[in-house]
């Protein structure tokens, strides 16, 4: 599913490598925890696998394509299969909750039918049927972050990334937010998801991986947020 | 692709950007309406400079028949093969001479014909009207007065003509306004270009989260870039219209209403309309390319994968 083959990268600028030789592998159905303090490497794991970076050196596999010698145009294919979800949502004010999901499919050029069927069911999967004409602004935290996971899930990927999805929410709603994940996660869908919740990793007792300045520490089956001794 | 969804974007980003897109609108159409403008010019020039004129410099008109009565040189009668053959071997034997060519009445005929296609009363000519000329390059184009002199008055000769003189200061102040349009027209689409640039780099940061997004669930670069371009394209095609516009006013002002030159100077045949309108197309054409390549430019720098 994705393996990291001896990566490093340095961005412009910045003597100190953000990752440094990191080799893993994560395989297909998996839900894995990516842990680390501010500046570990964590956003720049996620954002080679989404390929927004290149490495340095070593090679990037995601779903069975090696992102550095993907060309181009082949990128947006690669990226239909991967939904993203992040701390702050990054839905459209302007659009409704409906709207906001359908534009993921709009954009890509999907039939107007296969919109109209497949948005309403996804909302519904998230919790939020009802909710299809509201706006983003009258929604809590928790119900937009259900809106960004829905517009993540609705083109059924087969990759699932979450850049601290329940970093503005308080814990009881991140735990809706995990148990939605979960059940993503169990329809066969991998997911991969930095987080700074120490609860959050402690309760689930997924694999964790954790990154310290740009290294592999760590990589823990069932494991918890802080070292086990 | 869904032609409705990159229209309705297409609508945000133009009334979201309003007064810039209208700038650009002005001066698109101000450049192309120079551009048109000193085509046309040129145009003008090579319509009235004729046949010979970028190849001789002094023309000798000898006498046809019907010239006696009216003219003073001529009331001996049309010019014999004696003077012609006289002529034509004086010419060639001067060293300024470089090349004379010897035009006969059919074939001014023909070239008038060809020259003034389409203007009332070209029919009553007939080819005998027309006359034997010899058209003299010269080595030196300075030197016109040495074959004025030479041949002025002599018998079988109507009259000598320098005629790149005659028109040389007309062309030269056709030339220097058709320079001037181009320097301001240089000046024009540098000015539209980097509103162009501007236009789209605003229009692509006020849509930063929606680009962003369809960036994320894996729309093409098409996709994403396609509302941009068309947003240029449109305003330069409204640009490129007002621009036809100007042109075929300007035409009708200069030539017909307004200035009227077509009632003042009879000698000069203008451009029709339809020389204008033939460069219309061209102009609308340069109008939607011009801001599509301009906004295609712009945003691989700014909306990369």
């Amino acid at each position: 599913m994705i393996r990291f083959d001896n990566v490093s990268k340095t961005y412009p600028k910045q003597n100190r490598p953000a990752l440094r030789d990191v080799s893993l592998e994560i395989e297909k159905g998996e839900f894995v925890f990516l842990v680390g303090s501010s500046g570990s490497g964590k956003s720049t794991f996620l954002r080679l696998m989404l390929r927004e970076e290149r490495t340095d050196t070593g090679a990037v596999h995601v779903l069975g394509k090696d992102l550095g010698r993907l060309s181009n145009w082949k990128v947006p294919q690669m990226r239909r299969q991967v939904g993203t979800v992040f701390q702050d949502f990054r839905l459209l004010p302007n659009k409704t909750v409906a709207q906001n999901v359908a534009f993921a499919l709009e954009v890509i050029g999907k039939p107007r039918g296969t919109i109209r069927k497949t948005v309403p069911e996804v909302l519904d999967l998230v919790g939020l049927a009802g909710k299809e004409d509201r706006m983003p602004g009258e929604l809590s935290g928790g119900e937009q972050q259900r809106v960004a996971i829905a517009r993540a899930f609705v083109n059924r990927p087969l990759l699932l990334i979450a850049d601290e999805p329940t970093g503005n929410l308080d814990p009881q709603t991140s735990v809706g937010i995990m148990k939605l994940l979960d059940r993503i996660n169990r329809t066969g869908t991998t997911v991969v998801m930095a987080t700074h919740d120490q609860q959050i990793v402690d309760q689930m007792r997924k694999r964790v991986i954790e990154l310290e300045q740009g290294r592999l520490v760590r990589d823990q089956s069932r494991g918890v947020y802080g070292y086990q001794h | 692709m869904r032609a409705q969804f990159v229209l309705s974007e297409i609508g945000v980003g133009l009334r979201r950007n309003l007064t810039m897109t209208f700038a650009v609108i002005v001066s698109v159409a101000l450049s192309l309406a120079l551009a048109g403008g000193s085509w046309l010019g040129r145009e003008q020039v090579s319509h009235m400079k004729g046949y010979w004129y970028d190849k001789v410099e002094v023309s000798i008109f000898l006498c046809n028949k019907t010239d006696g009565t009216d003219t003073a040189n001529c009331s001996k009668g049309a010019v014999t093969p004696q003077q012609m053959a006289q002529i034509h071997s004086d010419l060639v034997k001067l060293p300024i001479v470089e090349k004379v060519y010897e035009e006969t009445p059919q074939q001014a005929y023909v070239r008038y014909q060809q020259q003034f296609k389409g203007q009332a009363g070209i029919d009553l000519l007939t080819p005998d009207q027309m006359q034997y000329s010899y058209r003299v390059k010269l080595k030196d184009p300075n030197q016109y007065q040495v074959i004025t002199s030479a041949f002025e008055g002599r018998p079988g000769v109507q009259s000598v003509q320098d005629q790149r003189q005659l028109l040389e200061n007309l062309f030269g102040l056709l030339n220097g306004m058709t320079y001037v349009a181009l320097a301001v027209l240089a000046f024009m689409l540098t000015v539209a270009m980097l509103l162009i640039v501007n236009t789209v780099r605003v229009s692509a940061f006020s849509r930063r989260r929606e680009t962003g997004i369809m960036r994320l669930v894996g729309a093409s670069s098409f996709y994403i870039q396609m509302p941009f371009i068309m947003e240029a394209a449109l305003a330069g095609l409204i640009g490129g219209g007002l621009a036809c516009g100007m042109l075929l006013a300007g035409r009708y002002f200069l030539i017909e209403g307004g200035l009227a030159l077509q009632d003042k100077i009879k000698l000069i045949q203008f451009l029709g309309w339809g020389d204008v309108v033939k460069v219309l197309p061209l102009v609308l054409a340069v109008g939607v390319l011009m801001p599509a390549l301009a906004a295609f430019f712009t945003l691989r720098k700014y909306l990369k994968v």
